[in-house]
């Protein structure tokens, strides 16, 4: 593995080594050492929790940081292209972590560079790093990824982050239920995908009488400027708040995820319970990216 | 109507048939012939498969498949035929690559190839019709859906 940046080049041999190796990391048995190597963290676009998340990994490992954020005062905005400002910042890092605007940025960059890069958001297309810690909570919680029953409630339609886990888990045979608004439903390409892998899946409006069977609830924020018309938006955004009281008679090992930021969509009535997880999620994020960062700079 | 060629039979050289009527300017511009290269190009002639169809013949010059497969693009159905004195001498239908690089632009206006100087990248995804997925936003399109770079 040479980059990070889709998970479509991802196969399950690649996918099981991180998730080992995270769980390594996480239990203290490996302790990769980065003290030597700079990571170059390149963030065109905001993303709190991803940057922090990477500076946070990169540092537990002994590693130093540099970090250009935004556009504004930089040479980007007189003008310098993308391939210019990557290839200086290869001049003094050893791995490259981008986040950018642009569909296929990071592959772009990962072709100007000799170093490792790592895709940590291209515009509406992939975020590797984060699908892999989903993969990693869920193989934490249930202890396998195989056969497990999943419902994906909120925004299906823009939703980069459920999309790539649908693809992610299609190849551990699961049972999936794609709950949303009718306006924001997972797109027929990908059903179309699905219907060509065999997978089984269930479209529905509501959760109503599913949470019992389900090992994993994965919610999604929906967004108000999804919504050409704002009234729709006020008709479905308190439809799809989960709440300690529709948490009744839930399996043992039912957890609910979510990539936050969240709004509403998970009351903090919720936050006590033994399902939620989200925050934990959060944490193995570190993990997880410990264990990409040692494994591409080859620690 | 006439089905022969009304384009004079070459003595050698390359034939492409079955182009889509219209298309064969579009079918050039990916071949891009050399300077000194006759081309004939035949244009709505009437087909029993298409109603119309266009044709190219590019005399003196034997394409190879790697020179010609990309018109696929555009000319999914397209014959190639080569010719040595007169005589058909091999036929085979293009075929579409697995990679096309620098000929088409990529739909996704937020694609990174629509926003930096750079040579777009397509990875076939199905033959026919033929399906290319983006190498780098990797959305996939439909081949006669994406504008060709150099048909400005
Ligand atoms: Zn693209």
């Amino acid at each position: 593995m040479q980059h990070l940046i889709s998970m479509r080049d991802l196969d399950s041999v690649h996918i099981n080594a991180l998730i080992e190796r995270a769980g390594l990391i996480e239990s203290g048995r490996e302790k990769p050492d980065l003290s030597s190597k700079v990571m170059g963290a390149l963030f065109f676009e905001p993303s709190t929790r991803t940057q922090l998340s990477f500076d946070t990994a990169m540092k537990r490992l002994g590693g130093k940081v540099i970090t250009i954020s935004g556009t504004k005062g930089t040479s980007v905005e007189k003008g310098e292209t993308l391939a210019d400002t990557v290839k200086i910042i290869n001049q003094y890092a050893d791995i490259i972590v981008v986040r950018h605007y642009n569909e296929g940025a990071a592959r772009y960059i990962s072709e100007q560079v000799d170093i490792p890069v790592i895709n940590a958001g291209d515009g509406a297309n992939q975020h590797p790093t984060q699908s892999m810690l989903d993969l990693y909570s869920i193989q934490k919680t249930q202890g396998t990824l195989h056969n497990l029953t999943i419902a994906l409630v909120g925004d299906l339609k823009y939703g980069r982050t459920v999309h790539s886990l649908v693809y992610a888990l299609s190849a551990y045979n699961p049972t999936f239920y794609f709950v949303s608004p009718e306006a924001l439903a997972m797109p027929d390409y990908i059903l179309e995908d699905l219907d060509r892998l065999g997978m089984n899946y269930t479209v529905r409006g509501s959760l109503d009488d599913i949470v019992p069977e389900l090992d994993i609830m994965y919610v999604t924020r929906i967004q108000q400027e999804r919504f050409a018309d704002p009234e729709e938006f006020e008709k479905v955004k308190n439809a799809y708040i989960i709440r300690a009281a529709m948490l009744g008679g839930v399996k043992e090992n039912f957890k609910i995820l979510h990539p936050l930021p969240r709004v509403n969509e998970i009351d903090t009535d919720v936050d006590g319970l033994p399902c939620a997880y989200y925050f934990q999620q959060a944490k193995n994020g570190v993990f997880m990216r410990q264990a990409i960062l040692s494994t591409l700079l080859q620690q | 109507m006439d089905k022969k060629l009304k384009v004079d039979p070459i003595k050698e050289g390359t034939v492409i048939d079955h182009i889509p009527a219209n298309k064969a300017l579009q079918v050039l511009s990916i071949i891009k012939p050399e300077e000194d290269d006759v081309v004939t190009v035949g244009v709505n002639f009437a087909s029993r498969k298409y109603g119309r169809k266009d044709i190219v013949k590019i005399e003196g010059r034997e394409l190879s498949k790697s020179d010609i497969n990309s018109i696929a693009l555009i000319a999914p159905d397209a014959n190639v035929i080569i010719i040595r004195d007169y005589q058909v001498i091999n036929k085979y239908p293009v075929q579409i690559p697995r990679q096309i690089e620098g000929l088409a632009r990529c739909g996704n206006p937020r694609c990174i190839t629509n926003n930096e100087q750079m040579s777009t990248r397509f990875v076939a995804v199905e033959r026919n019709p033929v399906r290319l997925r983006c190498a780098y936003c990797e959305r996939v399109f439909d081949g006669d859906a994406l504008e060709l770079v150099t048909s400005a």
